[in-house]
């Protein structure tokens, strides 16, 4: 006789015929722990139904949800990271990347893309968190200066969505440098006086944050994001004390006048939309 | 030869050597033997080794010795370089940052636009300096002086030395990642002449924020790097005891800094560090200046702007 009987609760699948629920239909909240339906977290752009959090997604995702119909051509997909000071901590640097490029399938923390946002041209740099924290190295940078150039060439606005825990420890000052090389681009293509949109999305922080991140014609963010210059844990260390509660949030930075406003990920189209309009006009 | 003040453990080989000639010397008083030869192959070993050691210094080295105590600071070069120094204050927003110091300057009768972080040399003064970890007012500071140069056509002179900026709650609270991002936006297009030199520590951010020039120089004994090497050891070792390892990963010495072409130019130390001579560190300094505010000052302002953005935007290493 079987220990347990569970005919009484109606579940009589035995367990030869039980069936796997397929990897990635499902997802939790980080934040409020419900679980959310793949297809149903798509058409909501990647945000939770219950509680709003605006999961953290990547270029992919940012692509679909902004790009017309999901269409655009990728720009400079083939840079890749290469190792000028030899790094190796635990692990030599090169190895860390192809790890990174198997895991994510993506060949450095950004992708980069040309195509239509609600009928306009639009050229977009988006960070992907999941390729070694979003940081900043040598790629990023030159992809990052390599999609002003095209803006400005093609005289299209620039949106820059910024993910990422700062520079890139491994390229020391290669990843330092690429602070100035985005800033410098930025200041031509603020001549050319061709819109830049910069999007603050969870998390962005250091380097990215004291270049190009708030540099924006405006600057606006995903609402509940963790932005700053220094990381919470070093200013806690620094000043001994705890820290406010909604220190370094998007709302706070709105706040202390450094964002033009918050967007929601499900109204962020049409605005950025209205917004290019009245550029064009 | 010059006499070597040591401080640091690896300068001990010198020490013992001194103290070697030091009892020789006392020897030969006593009893009037003649050891001139002993001393002078002594002072031949002295020698030899003075150079060997501080040719060869390690990453962490260079960080100690960026750090002396006795190390001339901005307000040191600029008495010694200026001819009269009028020293502004205030970002005419927030307050007056302590941790960069600028103002009009004249060298050889010419006037520049001198700016600097100053750390401070005593406790007292370190605190009231806030170890030069600068606030944003610090680099609104810095740019306001040099917006009021580039309307007056006077070239702009940067002293880095800054083991970061402040990461503190007001200075998130009042932007520290716009200013400095703000000072690499309007550095990399001002139309004036910038020459930046890092006197002693050039740590991340802190330090580019008032380090876009068209001139980026080192002093020999300095580092300048992304992070400090013990910020480096506690990211990626979780904890400080791996900070010579970890300063060796991420060549920062100025050495390899000109190497990787992402500063212009070392500018060599008195034997031992600026320490031992800031007279000389200071005379050596200025020459550098004189030279490039003559060869800058010929260029077309587009140029020069031109070529300034170049070179930043060269900086990187990529594979297509």
């Amino acid at each position: 006789m079987a220990w347990f009987k569970r005919e009484n609760k109606g579940i009589i699948t035995t367990t030869e015929e039980k069936k796997e629920a397929p990897d990635g239909v499902w997802n939790k909240c980080p934040n409020c722990k419900k679980p959310l339906h793949q297809t149903e977290l798509q058409e909501n752009k990647y945000v939770c139904h219950y509680c709003d959090y605006h999961l953290r997604v990547g270029s992919k995702e940012y692509f679909e949800v902004l790009f017309d119909n999901n269409e655009f051509k990728e720009l400079f997909a083939n840079l890749t990271s290469g190792d000028p000071l030899n790094f190796n901590d635990n692990k030599p640097y090169t190895e860390r990347i192809i790890e990174s490029q198997a895991k994510t399938g993506l060949k450095d923390a950004i992708r980069a893309g040309v195509g239509k946002m609600e009928g306009q041209e639009l050229v977009i740099a988006c960070m992907d968190f999941a390729f070694i924290g979003g940081s900043m190295g040598s790629v990023v940078g030159e992809k990052i200066a390599r999609s002003i150039d095209y803006s400005i060439k093609h005289k299209i606005p620039f949106l820059m969505i910024s993910k990422s825990g700062g520079a890139r420890m491994m390229e020391a000052a290669f990843s330092l440098m690429q602070m100035a090389k985005t800033s410098a681009k930025l200041a031509l293509l603020s001549q050319a006086k061709i819109p830049y949109i910069s999007l603050l999305t969870d998390p962005t922080t250091g380097g990215v944050t004291a270049s190009y991140a708030m540099l924006g014609d405006i600057n606006i963010a995903e609402p509940g994001a963790l932005i700053g210059f220094a990381g919470p844990r070093v200013i806690k260390e620094t000043i001994k004390k705890d820290l406010p509660k909604g220190f370094q949030t998007s709302e706070f930075v709105l706040e202390h006048g450094f964002l033009d406003f918050i967007v929601d990920r499900r109204a962020m189209k049409a605005k950025l939309g209205a917004f290019l309009k009245m550029m064009n006009n | 030869m010059q006499q070597i003040k040591t401080s640091f453990d690896f300068e001990k080989p010198i020490a013992d050597l001194v103290q070697q000639i030091e009892k020789v010397k006392q020897v030969a008083e006593k009893t009037k033997v003649d050891m001139t030869a002993t001393l002078d192959e002594l002072d031949g070993k002295l020698n030899e080794t003075t150079n060997n050691l501080y040719n060869n210094l390690t990453g962490w080295n260079k960080v100690q010795m960026s750090r002396h105590p006795d190390r001339p600071q901005t307000l040191d070069y600029i008495n010694m370089i200026c001819d009269d120094f009028i020293e502004l204050h205030g970002d005419r927003t927030v307050k007056d940052d302590k941790a960069i110091v600028g103002g009009f300057a004249t060298i050889n009768g010419q006037t520049v636009m001198v700016i600097g972080h100053q750390k401070g040399k005593n406790t007292k003064e370190r605190q009231y300096r806030n170890f030069g970890m600068a606030n944003p007012e610090g680099y609104r500071k810095a740019l306001r002086l040099m917006r009021l140069a580039e309307k007056f056509n006077k070239p702009v002179i940067s002293f880095i030395d800054t083991m970061g900026a402040y990461p503190g709650l007001e200075a998130e609270e009042r932007g520290q990642g716009e200013a400095i991002a703000r000072n690499l936006l309007e550095m990399s297009v001002l139309r004036v002449p910038i020459i930046c030199i890092v006197v002693g520590e050039g740590a991340s951010g802190g330090a580019l924020g008032i380090g876009i020039g068209d001139k980026v120089y080192m002093l020999e004994h300095t580092w300048y790097s992304v992070i400090s090497p013990e910020s480096c050891s506690s990211i990626l070792w979780r904890s400080w005891d791996f900070k010579e390892k970890a300063a060796e990963c991420l060549k920062l010495t100025s050495d390899d800094m000109f190497g990787n072409k992402l500063i212009d130019g070392i500018i060599p130390e008195p034997l031992g560090g600026a320490h031992q001579d800031p007279e000389l560190m200071g005379q050596s300094l200025k020459d550098y200046i004189l030279k490039d505010l003559s060869s800058l000052g010929k260029l077309k302002t587009d140029k020069l702007i031109e070529q300034r953005i170049e070179k930043f935007c060269a900086m990187g290493v990529v594979n297509e």
